[in-house]
């Protein structure tokens, strides 16, 4: 194991456990630590002890000749720089995946057509784990969409290597049926000039708990993360993010928004921002959003900065959960605009501000028709 | 002919320490064709009055009524009020993101009409009236209001009075925060409104520099919650000399 805990650098800030690759490290959650206090763990069960993983997610792609296809060990995935996990479930991920899969996008490769790779699950009952590298090389421009559809229980490790000068726009769909339970990480590492754009879009599952992470290989990365949630009744919706500028000279914004309707709905946002001593110059900010839409729902969002260097360019962020706008309600209805019918253009508003930046027609109608419906529901 | 008559309105706004009451029984009527002007210090309740004529859920209207051609608008929701032929341009218009200002036209628009604009008119109707008042067609793709400078967000609620065509318009301090040519130009859009004959409006303003622009039929003056004195032009032009104080002394403030 010693390749791979040369490869584990120890994140300074307090706010994260110590990544590592070995499951040792990470033992059962009780559900009293600070990462797992709002998840309902029941639900985890199967992903958190790895029992009985057998099943496959059926698999679906467009990858275009250019595009390598291939697998590769823990060690080799190691080598390549792919960060350690931050929690059990991607720990676990890792540890019984065994072997990633590896999707090589060639130095200086511009890909025009979107890459959609297809995960399709069995069935509730299954119990499935997944771990992807995706080696973005440097001065290469791709578009990948991750979309995840049908029920299993599913740890994933997904790591993002962005080369020097890359631009990516990653988008992971969270498009699961009502009953499938989803947790696991996704990291980014961006290399020097990158720009990486993320869209996070949770639509269906009965609990997806993503640690999404992030840090620079060098000087100059851009990262713009968007998300997107919609969690019905009884669902749990969790994204714990982690920007770590531990590069001067970089950029993250973080724009997160979700709607909640329905008894027993939940979502948890998380947005750490850690600012090294070495990050000067750099500029961030976050943002989180909630519409509670019905009574009986819960969002916590949970902003938090640590800054080790005053300079910098800029660092903020900002969370809001609420009812209607009743100011915008009243401006609407004003000219004439039925009460039904404002709800409906606020909302509408509120998520194609995010939906009409993600730059793909196709996620964009999914996006849209998932509103609709969403609409529909509570209007 | 229509009209709106505002009779003994009472309305209280609910603040931390209980009911206060900010209208203290305004009458006023409002013929289509005229031009009423109202002016009054600050915080006398010039935009309370707006605002619960047109039915804004802060403020409670607890005696009195306000009556368009006989419909008593109190009973009504704010919507079914536009729908009467009322009409209010905000003092502070409200940023709605994503909502683009033509999504947003054409929605009431709609409303209003009950049935949908014809698509080819409708769009060159909506780029005129954003010309005429000195806003570019990109103003049509714009989430509603956001980003807009103050002066923006006042043509464009002018923009809608033209576009809506209400019975009647009440503006509120539309003039303030506009650049010398900007009230000009929101002047002329007034008056391109009121040109058509039938229309009424109540204008809210501090400064007489509008009334040079658009003529009122008659100035009231409003003082701590109620219409305190009323007249011609003369009366604005006087208020310009002598400020509010005599007023304030006979309302016993
Ligand atoms: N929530 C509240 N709590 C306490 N007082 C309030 C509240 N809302 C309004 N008021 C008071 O009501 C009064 C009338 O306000 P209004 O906005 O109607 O005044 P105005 O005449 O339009 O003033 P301006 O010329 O400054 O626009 C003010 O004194 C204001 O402070
Ligand atoms: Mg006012």
């Amino acid at each position: 194991m010693s390749a791979l805990q040369a490869a584990t650098e120890t994140v300074a800030s307090h706010l994260h456990p110590t990544p590592s690759f070995d499951l040792a490290d990470h033992p059962l959650p009780t559900g009293k630590e600070e990462v797992w206090r709002f998840t309902p763990l029941a639900r985890l069960k199967p992903l958190l002890t790895g029992e009985f993983c057998d099943a496959f997610l059926d698999w679906q792609d467009n990858i275009p000749s250019t595009v390598i296809r291939g697998e590769i060990t823990l060690a080799e995935a190691a080598e390549l720089g792919v960060p350690a996990p931050m929690d059990r479930i991607a720990a676990m991920a890792v540890d019984k995946a065994k072997d990633a899969v590896l999707i090589d996008v060639p130095r200086g490769a511009e890909i025009a057509e979107p890459i959609v790779i297809s995960l399709r699950g069995p069935g509730a009952d299954a119990t499935a784990f997944g771990q992807f590298v995706f080696k973005i090389g440097a001065h290469s421009s791709a578009t990948i969409v991750l979309r995840h559809t049908g029920s299993v229980r599913y740890g994933a490790s997904v790591s993002v290597l962005v080369g020097e000068e890359a631009k990516l726009n990653f988008v992971s769909l969270q498009d699961w049926t009502d009953d499938a339970v989803h947790a696991g990480q996704h990291s980014f590492r961006i290399g020097r000039g990158a720009q990486v754009k993320s869209v996070t879009a949770s639509l269906g599952g009965s609990l997806i708990r993503l640690m999404e992470t992030a840090s620079f290989d060098g000087p100059g990365g851009e990262l713009e993360q968007f998300g997107v949630y919609f969690v019905d009744a009884g669902q749990h919706v969790e994204h714990r993010l982690f920007v770590d500028h531990n590069q001067p000279n970089t950029a993250s914004n973080v724009d997160y928004r979700g709607a909640l309707q329905g008894k027993g709905a939940q979502a948890v946002w998380v947005g750490d921002v850690l600012i090294r001593k070495v990050a000067e110059n750099i500029s961030t900010y976050e943002s989180n959003k909630n519409l509670v839409l019905t009574d009986g729902c819960r969002a916590e969002s949970v902003p938090n900065l640590e800054i080790e260097t005053g300079e910098i360019q800029g660092a903020g962020h900002s969370s809001t959960t609420g009812r209607f706008d009743d100011e915008q309600l009243f401006y609407l209805r004003s000219r004439g605009i039925p009460e039904a019918e404002a709800r409906r253009l606020v909302v509408y508003g509120f998520f194609t501000d995010i939906i009409r930046r993600i730059g793909i027609a196709e996620i964009e109608e999914r996006l849209m028709e998932a509103l609709e419906k969403e609409l529909e529901q509570v209007l | 002919m229509s009209t709106l008559e505002i009779k003994d309105l009472h309305v209280e706004v609910e603040t931390e320490s209980g009911p206060k009451q900010i209208l203290k029984g305004v009458d006023l009527v409002v013929r289509s064709g005229e031009v009423h002007a109202i002016m009054g210090p600050n915080g006398s309740g010039k935009s309370t009055m707006a605002y619960s004529i047109a039915g804004h859920p802060k403020y409670t209207i607890t005696q009195g009524s306000v009556k368009l051609d006989g419909v008593e608008l109190t009973g009504l929701s704010v919507d079914e009020r536009a729908k009467a032929g009322l009409f209010l341009a905000m003092q502070y218009p409200i940023e709605v993101p994503g909502v683009s200002v033509a999504n947003f036209l054409r929605t009431a628009k709609t409303a209003l009409d009950g049935e949908a604009p014809k698509v080819r008119t409708w769009v060159k109707d909506v780029n005129a009236a954003l010309d005429r008042l000195g806003l570019d067609a990109t103003f049509s793709s714009r989430s509603l209001n956001e980003g807009f400078s103050g002066g923006e967000k006042k043509r464009n609620e002018i923009v809608q009075l033209e576009l809506l065509n209400p019975k009647f318009a009440i503006l509120d301090e539309t003039d303030s925060g506009l650049d010398i040519d900007a009230l000009r130009i929101v002047s002329e859009g007034v008056n391109r409104y009121t040109s058509q004959g039938d229309r009424g409006v109540l204008l809210i303003t501090h400064y007489t520099r509008i009334l040079n622009y658009i003529k009122p039929d008659f100035v009231h003056v409003f003082v701590d919650g109620r219409v305190v004195a009323e007249g011609g032009p003369e009366l604005a032009e006087n208020l310009e000399v002598e400020g509010y104080d005599k007023f304030l002394k006979l309302a016993g403030v």
